[in-house]
């Protein structure tokens, strides 16, 4: 009986070391579930979530501090593939979606005032002090932070036009009918 | 056509040819059209820059779109006339949108530019595939992709077969069987071309056995040119005609999708696009027409030879549709489809245009539940599992539909041809392939976003940091003036009398005295001017007195000890700079003593009191 224990303890301690050891050795850095949280945000980084950034935004719903249905950029798809990885109910957006936009300026108005390249969060705008401005559309995530500080307002939204490249193929199921 | 040994693909099906109705005439050369637009994208790779603008007069061949890299094919005027517009243009491409193109109103002249054949043997292989890049040689069997750069052998891997593709599997099209009928020789000629810059151990024209007359043509020529080539019949299954499929019958190498088929010693062009290369080493012409077949629903099939930029509704009425067309496809019935807009211009892929009635293409009944019965699978010349694929692309599960090799399928159609359920495969497969494009498109701007963004917070992060260091600097750098400012009034404190006495002769005295004598010598504008200044340095002075006085110091509630110790370190410090001082004047001129007067002042003041 007394040996019986003391074989079960020493299983014990050695396991036990082994575990703290594994977790020592084999620790992951940063916190997983933030990343995998973030990969699926469109890092649009427009705040509209209330948090400065999709990162914070994916720290505040890791720590359970912050629903999932609050990024508008990422729509509904968004939601649902948080709802997948966190095991979640999903549920309808807390937001409006819009079509994926970029900023314009409108070049004649700019007074390179270098405010929109302040607010912008992805370097996406060029320009230097009294020189015009122009935003780099490839670069733009179309988040409307440039909008407000513009003193001029001279930049607006323009929804993404489909280009033969960018064209996408469509569901099948409603093309049946017309198609040969 | 050699004894040789064929390889066969796996599956493949047999649909009706509908070959005979457009073999019956020869080439005709189609009439010039009303308008030509000439899209800048028409191979894969960089989009050619424009070389023209509105209102340019253009010749017939002139470069009108320059190569953008090397992955590019320039694009030319098909004919002579005036540029009408740089601009977007209805596309010869599924969606219906539009897309870059030169709208050229032709002149009917059709004048030519100065063409200049070149002895290409002459030239090293580098400046010959500049050229057939420049004169816009793309694969014409459909693919457009840049022949030039699919010149280069593999650097570990020696090049063993050429294949030149004449299989033409798919139904209804006729135009590479035609141009090897009419025009062999030439075809000869450009597979030389290939031949000379790839090196080859062999050369193999694969042809399909349902076209003995280009087949012998091609032989005839061959043997005429004293080359060695070896025309081959391979058996009629589509899709034969699929570069991997020809590869495998002809020379039975796998090409895995990840590979160039260089790596595996081999290389694949098409019939027509021999024929582009010679005409434009051998003639001077750039690729600005090509075979079309007109055929389907019309009164007269035939192959046309077509300015590339012809609207392709103006183009289907030379054949004469019948009144019943709905519709242009372009393409065969198996990989074909069908044109949203019909002045849609005819592009270097454009090979066939058929006529579309529903007659001739009967409406599909309604797709039915798939029931797994593997028909798909056996017909899939690539070995896919097109039900596996179809079921997830279907629940829009993409990333199964990748672990099904989605991206190997060729979109050959034979999956849908064989379907009992009639379900349409290809189009779930063409749908999950730009749905998973445009997801790697998005993921990448994203983690590009998420990059800048970060990179912004840290240099946002380091600017502020280096901005509070700046501060803290200045910041202590006020502190220790003011410090010394402080020990000085409380240094000036400890003997007050003497500094509100001197301190108003003196503020007063430096405008005074140099103005004096200055004003007899001097013209009456500078006497002027220099008693403005004096003027002004007096109320500076007076200012930086009152300053002092009235600035709230630090030093006004001390012990009678601390003044003390204050004043002997003002008095050790005002020592030391009236030393710096006297050496300072010396070594200046007299006028300068306006300058060092006013503080000056105090420390006279202080050392006579020490005294
Ligand atoms: S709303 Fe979405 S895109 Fe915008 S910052 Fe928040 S997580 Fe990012
Ligand atoms: S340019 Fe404007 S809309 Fe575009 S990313 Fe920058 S701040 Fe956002
Ligand atoms: S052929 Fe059609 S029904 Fe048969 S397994 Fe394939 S998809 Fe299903
Ligand atoms: S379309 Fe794709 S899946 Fe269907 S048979 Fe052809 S290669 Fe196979």
């Amino acid at each position: 009986m007394l040996i019986a224990i003391a074989i079960m303890a020493l299983g014990a301690v050695v396991l036990g070391a082994a575990l703290g050891f594994a977790s020592v050795k084999f620790k992951v850095e940063g916190d997983p579930l933030v990343d995998k949280i973030e990969a699926i945000l469109p890092q649009t980084q427009c705040g509209q979530c209330g948090y400065p950034g999709c990162k914070p935004y994916a720290e505040a719903i890791a720590k359970g501090e912050a629903d999932i249905n609050l990024c508008p950029p990422g729509g509904a798809e968004g939601v649902g593939k948080l709802a997948d990885l966190l095991g979640r109910e999903a549920k309808p957006l807390d937001g409006v979606e819009k079509p994926p936009q970029v900023a314009l300026i409108d070049e004649n108005t700019c007074i390179g005032c270098t405010l929109c390249i302040q607010a912008c969060p992805v370097d996406a705008i060029v320009g230097a002090a009294k020189q015009m401005h122009t935003i780099v559309e490839s670069l733009c995530t179309g988040c409307e932070l440039c909008l407000p500080p513009c003193p001029v307002e001279c930049i607006t939204m323009e929804p993404i036009q489909e280009t033969v490249d960018t064209w996408k193929w469509k569901y099948p199921v409603v093309e049946l009918k017309r198609v040969a | 056509m050699g004894l040789m040994q064929l390889f066969k693909f796996k599956g493949g099906v047999k649909p009706a040819t509908n070959k005979a109705q457009s073999v019956t005439l020869p080439i005709a050369k189609a009439p010039l059209p009303s308008v030509v637009a000439v899209p800048l994208h028409q191979s894969i790779g960089g989009t050619p820059r424009p070389l023209v603008q509105v209102g340019d007069k253009v010749l017939k061949g002139q470069m009108i779109g320059e190569a953008d890299g090397w992955i590019s094919a320039a694009v030319h005027a098909p004919t002579s006339g005036t540029v009408r517009e740089v601009g977007m243009y209805a596309a010869a491409h599924p969606s219906g949108l539009l897309t870059d193109c030169v709208v050229i109103e032709p002149d009917g002249e059709d004048r030519w530019i100065e063409r200049q054949r070149v002895d290409y043997k002459a030239l090293p292989p580098e400046q010959v595939r500049e050229l057939l890049r420049d004169m816009g040689v793309v694969g014409l069997g459909g693919a457009v992709f840049p022949s030039h750069a699919k010149t280069q052998a593999s650097r570990s891997v020696p090049m063993e077969e050429l294949v030149i593709n004449g299989a033409e599997c798919e139904p209804y099209i006729t135009c590479d069987d035609l141009l090897m009928r009419e025009r062999a020789a030439e075809v000869v000629k450009g597979i030389a071309i290939f031949r000379d810059l790839l090196q080859p151990k062999k050369v193999l024209i694969g042809i399909e056995d349902n076209k003995p007359e280009a087949a012998a043509a091609m032989a005839e020529a061959v043997k005429a040119a004293g080359e060695d080539f070896q025309v081959v019949s391979v058996p009629t299954l589509y899709p034969a005609g699929g570069a991997k499929q020809l590869i495998r019958v002809l020379t039975g190498k796998e090409v895995p999708a990840n590979k160039r088929s260089t790596d595996m010693g081999v290389q694949c062009f098409n019939v027509a696009t021999a024929y582009t290369a010679w005409r434009a080493l051998g003639h001077g012409e750039p690729v600005i027409s090509r075979l079309v077949t007109l055929t389907g629903n019309v009164a007269e099939p035939r192959n046309y030879e077509v300015l590339i930029g012809t609207p392709m509704d103006e183009l289907l009425a030379i054949a004469g549709p019948k009144p019943d067309t709905d519709g242009i496809i372009m393409g065969g019935p198996m990989m074909g489809f069908l044109v949203p807009e019909a002045k849609a211009p005819v592009v270097k892929a454009t090979n066939c245009l058929i006529a579309h009635s529903p007659a001739l293409f009967p409406p599909k009944a309604p797709e039915m539940p798939c029931i797994r019965c593997g028909a798909c699978a056996q017909a899939c010349p690539h070995e896919l599992q097109p039900f596996q694929m179809y079921w997830f692309a279907r629940a829009k599960n993409f990333g199964k539909t990748q672990e099904y090799n989605i991206f190997d399928c060729i979109e050959c159609g034979c999956c849908s041809f064989v379907c009992p359920s009639r379900i349409p495969l290809v189009q779930y497969f063409r749908f999950a392939k730009s749905e998973i494009w445009a997801r790697e498109r998005d993921k990448k701007a994203a983690d590009g976003a998420k990059t800048r963004f970060e990179f912004k917070q840290h240099r946002d992060e380091r600017e502020k940091q280096e901005k509070a260091e700046k501060l803290a600097k200045a910041a202590a750098a006020q502190a220790a003036k003011k410090a010394a400012e402080a020990a000085a009034a409380a240094a000036s404190e400890g003997a007050p009398a003497e500094v509100a006495a001197p301190a108003a002769p003196l503020a007063t005295g430096p405008g005074d005295t140099p103005a004096g004598p200055a004003a007899a010598p001097l013209s009456p504008e500078e006497a002027a001017a220099a008693a403005k200044k004096a003027a002004i340095e007096a109320a500076m002075a007076r200012a930086k007195a009152l300053r002092t006085q009235t600035q709230p110091q630090n030093t006004d509630n001390l012990t009678p000890a601390q003044q003390q110790e204050v004043a002997d370190i003002e008095a050790r410090r005002a020592r030391l700079r009236e030393i710096a001082k006297t050496e300072l004047v010396h070594a200046d001129a007299p006028p300068a003593a306006t300058a060092p007067a006013a503080p000056a002042a105090p420390a006279d003041n202080s050392d006579t009191s020490e005294k």
